[in-house]
């Protein structure tokens, strides 16, 4: 079953494997690090269904859960 | 002249590059085609005059957000000599993409990898050897911050040019195409950046995880935000206060005496009209200062990211992000500067429904007119509430006009931002900040403010036998004719008069309504009390809350938003709402039989 990345729980661990978004925010995402084939963990996330952060090798980011519900991951090590 | 464009992602530390490399010489100007304006500046490098551009930053040569655009329109009209492209050294593993991409222009390029001491920090080395190979480009690690390394850069960038004497066009071919260079990258990156397998959890993670706490963030941001605040006021109150006193003085010891001889006329235009009405204005500006460079620790610290992230779930109901509501709280203390503090956001249309938004934040001119109303007409016990619901009001009707507008304005922009590590901010920074962004705000607004000023003073002075700001003056005329408008709010026509004062700025108000009733400080507190019942006076403040933004902070929404019917739209929108809360409250109050 396809994860995404808005599942995972802070800590995990993942794999990106597609961005299923429009070309703008993808080539955005990839801009700062987020393609397929990176490794994303998850740092925390903001209560009340607020964003989370993520760190992609050396950037951390936050993004709100419906960009985050959109990154298809597979869990890694 | 000879020409080089700065390129980069953002928070690069590309500015703070350009700063080093160029002083203080730097100025904001057009380019054809492009609508915003690009920070440039001359600099003598070796023997030539050097043309350097600053562009924004940009994540994708390829992408469509406004500042892409730019970056592409810019490289279309405009030959350089060549490229200086800044990157992040302890982010290569994605940085390096850009100048792949940009190799394909076909233009020499210097690449800068800045933030040295952050990636040293880190352990990561960077073999620069080979990535001059692969990029055909000279590659120069640097610490704009710290001004490591600038030197050598200097000398570079004069080599370069001697090298490639000639502005070049770039090669237009290369943006139609979008590469794949995902493989390269990878190579390139594990070829050339060597970083540690397990980054050591670095005293960012360690404050994070107090500052960004999930029941402790927001307080703690509440409690930063106050504190700001407070520094902010007990700084640049005294200031403000100081520059009165200054610009009274020069006017009675200077200005009085050398304007004495002129026609009655012209002297109370220059004296009650320009001087006293720019005055009023100018005494803000040590406000502005001391906002700038507080919020430039704020910004450069990092924490504004985190407070974006700590405010994001309720603000994005709204059509907002967390950087708005920093400003709207910003702007209980002037209004102006939080305007200017939008700047931080990218997307256009969420920086205008934040701009739409933050005028109706209770500032500390209105406090002022509050506070003195409230004191004359209200008991003891009624006036805190009175007060306190005032700032509730603010809040709200903020919210309103965010809520109701989003649809209008919606971002379409996710929220997408880094989070960088805290920094410390230097003073030097610090300084030049706050120096650079005083005089930008100046520059820009004050042509808009002599205008309203001195509109002001004619409606209120002309035909020029009558009492000033009497009922027979224009402004008593106008006043006159819109009764009808402000009879159901409970207000007099003096009281509108006032109002039209309090459009150069709120804190005139008392001042307007002491010439107005020929009365000052407490005569005209008494005075008040006995012609207005609580119900007028609230119905008189609640309008002076909301109505029209006050001219500094006009201005300066059209400076930002550079569109005169957005402009028109942040003065008619308050305005109408003003116009619907008194009737409302004024009509409610006396069906209830207050
Ligand atoms: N540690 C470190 N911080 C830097 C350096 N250069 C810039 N910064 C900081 O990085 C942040 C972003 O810088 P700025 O010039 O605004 O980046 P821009 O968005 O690329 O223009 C600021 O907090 C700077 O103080 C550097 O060489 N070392």
């Amino acid at each position: 079953m396809p994860l995404s990345l808005n599942q995972l729980a802070p800590a995990a661990i993942a794999v990106i494997h597609a961005l299923n978004v429009g070309q703008d925010l993808r080539r955005r995402m990839s801009g700062l690090g987020l393609r397929p084939g990176a490794r994303v963990q998850v740092i925390r996330t903001s209560p009340l269904n607020g964003p989370m952060q993520i760190r992609v090798g050396h950037t951390d980011l936050i993004l709100r859960r419906a960009e985050a519900a959109r990154i298809e991951v597979a869990a890694a090590g | 002249m000879k020409r080089i464009a700065l390129l980069g992602m953002p928070n690069t530390g590309k500015s703070t590059l350009f700063n080093r490399l160029t002083g203080a010489g730097a100025r904001i100007g057009n380019w054809p085609g492009i609508t915003v304006d690009l920070l440039s500046a001359k600099v003598l490098l070796g023997d030539s005059l050097v043309e350097v551009v600053d562009l924004p930053g940009i994540y994708n040569l390829h992408g469509f957000s406004e500042d892409e655009l730019v970056v592409r329109r810019f490289l279309e009209a405009q030959p350089v000599n060549f490229l200086a492209v800044v990157l992040n050294a302890s982010q290569l593993d994605r940085q390096l993409a850009l100048p792949l991409q940009l190799k394909g222009l076909g233009i020499p390029m210097l690449v800068l990898l800045n933030m040295a001491d952050e990636a040293r920090h880190l352990g990561i080395r960077v073999d620069t050897a080979h990535l001059e190979q692969v990029l055909g480009a000279p590659v120069r690690l640097v610490s704009a911050k710290y001004g490591t390394g600038i030197e050598a850069v200097r000398q570079e960038l004069a080599g370069l040019l001697h090298a490639h004497p000639k502005l070049q066009r770039i090669d237009t071919r290369a943006f139609a195409e979008d590469d794949q260079i995902e493989r390269e990258l990878d190579a390139l990156v594990s070829r050339s950046v060597h970083a540690p397998v397990l980054i050591p959890p670095s005293a960012t993670d360690r404050l994070d995880r107090l500052l960004l706490h999930p029941w402790l963030g927001l307080p703690l941001f509440f409690g930063i935000m106050f504190g700001v605040f407070q520094t902010v006021y007990s700084l640049g109150a005294p200031l403000q206060d100081g520059m009165g006193w200054l610009l009274g003085h020069l006017k009675e010891a200077w200005i009085e005496p050398a304007a004495a001889g002129l026609p009655t006329g012209l002297r109370s235009f220059l004296m009650d009209g320009l001087y006293d009405g720019v005055g009023t204005v100018l005494t803000f500006l040590p406000i502005i200062a001391v906002f700038f460079v507080v919020m430039a620790v704020v910004e450069d610290s990092g924490y504004l990211a985190r407070a974006a992230f700590l405010v994001d779930a309720l603000m994005s109901r709204l059509g907002l992000d967390g950087r708005a509501f920093v400003m709207q709280l910003m702007g209980f203390g002037c209004n102006v500067p939080a305007i200017l503090g939008t700047r931080i956001m990218r997307s256009p249309s969420l920086r205008r429904l934040t701009m739409l938004m933050i005028p109706l934040s209770l500032c500390s001119a209105r406090l002022q007119v509050f506070l003195f109303i409230i004191t004359a007409v209200f008991a003891p016990r009624a006036a805190a509430v009175a007060l306190f619901s005032l700032y509730l009001m603010s809040f709200a009707l903020a919210f309103l006009t965010a809520f109701l507008w989003r649809g209008r304005f919606a971002g379409s922009e996710p929220l997408l931002l880094e989070l960088p590590p805290y920094r410390m901010p230097t003073f030097r920074f610090l300084v030049l900040e706050g120096w650079r962004a005083t005089l930008q705000f100046l520059r820009g607004a004050s042509g808009f403010i002599v205008l309203g000023v001195v509109l002001v003073w004619f409606l209120t002075h002309y035909p020029f036998d009558a009492a000033p700001a009497g009922p027979d003056t224009l402004a008593g005329r106008m006043a006159d004719f819109m009764a009808p408008v402000f009879s159901p709010l409970g207000l007099d026509s003096l009281l509108a008069i006032a109002l039209l004062f309090g459009f150069v700025a709120k804190e005139v108000v008392i001042g307007a309504l002491a010439v107005i009733y020929g009365a000052g400080g407490g005569e005209l507190a008494s005075l008040l009390a006995g012609r207005l019942d609580w119900v007028q006076a609230y119905s008189f403040l609640l309008f002076t809350l909301i109505y029209t933004p006050c001219l500094a902070t006009l201005s300066t929404i059209r400076q930002e938003s550079k569109s005169w019917p957005f402009t028109l739209l942040a003065l008619a929108w308050p305005l109408a709402l003003a116009w619907v809360a008194s009737f409302a409250f004024y009509q409610g109050a006396r069906a209830l039989g207050f």
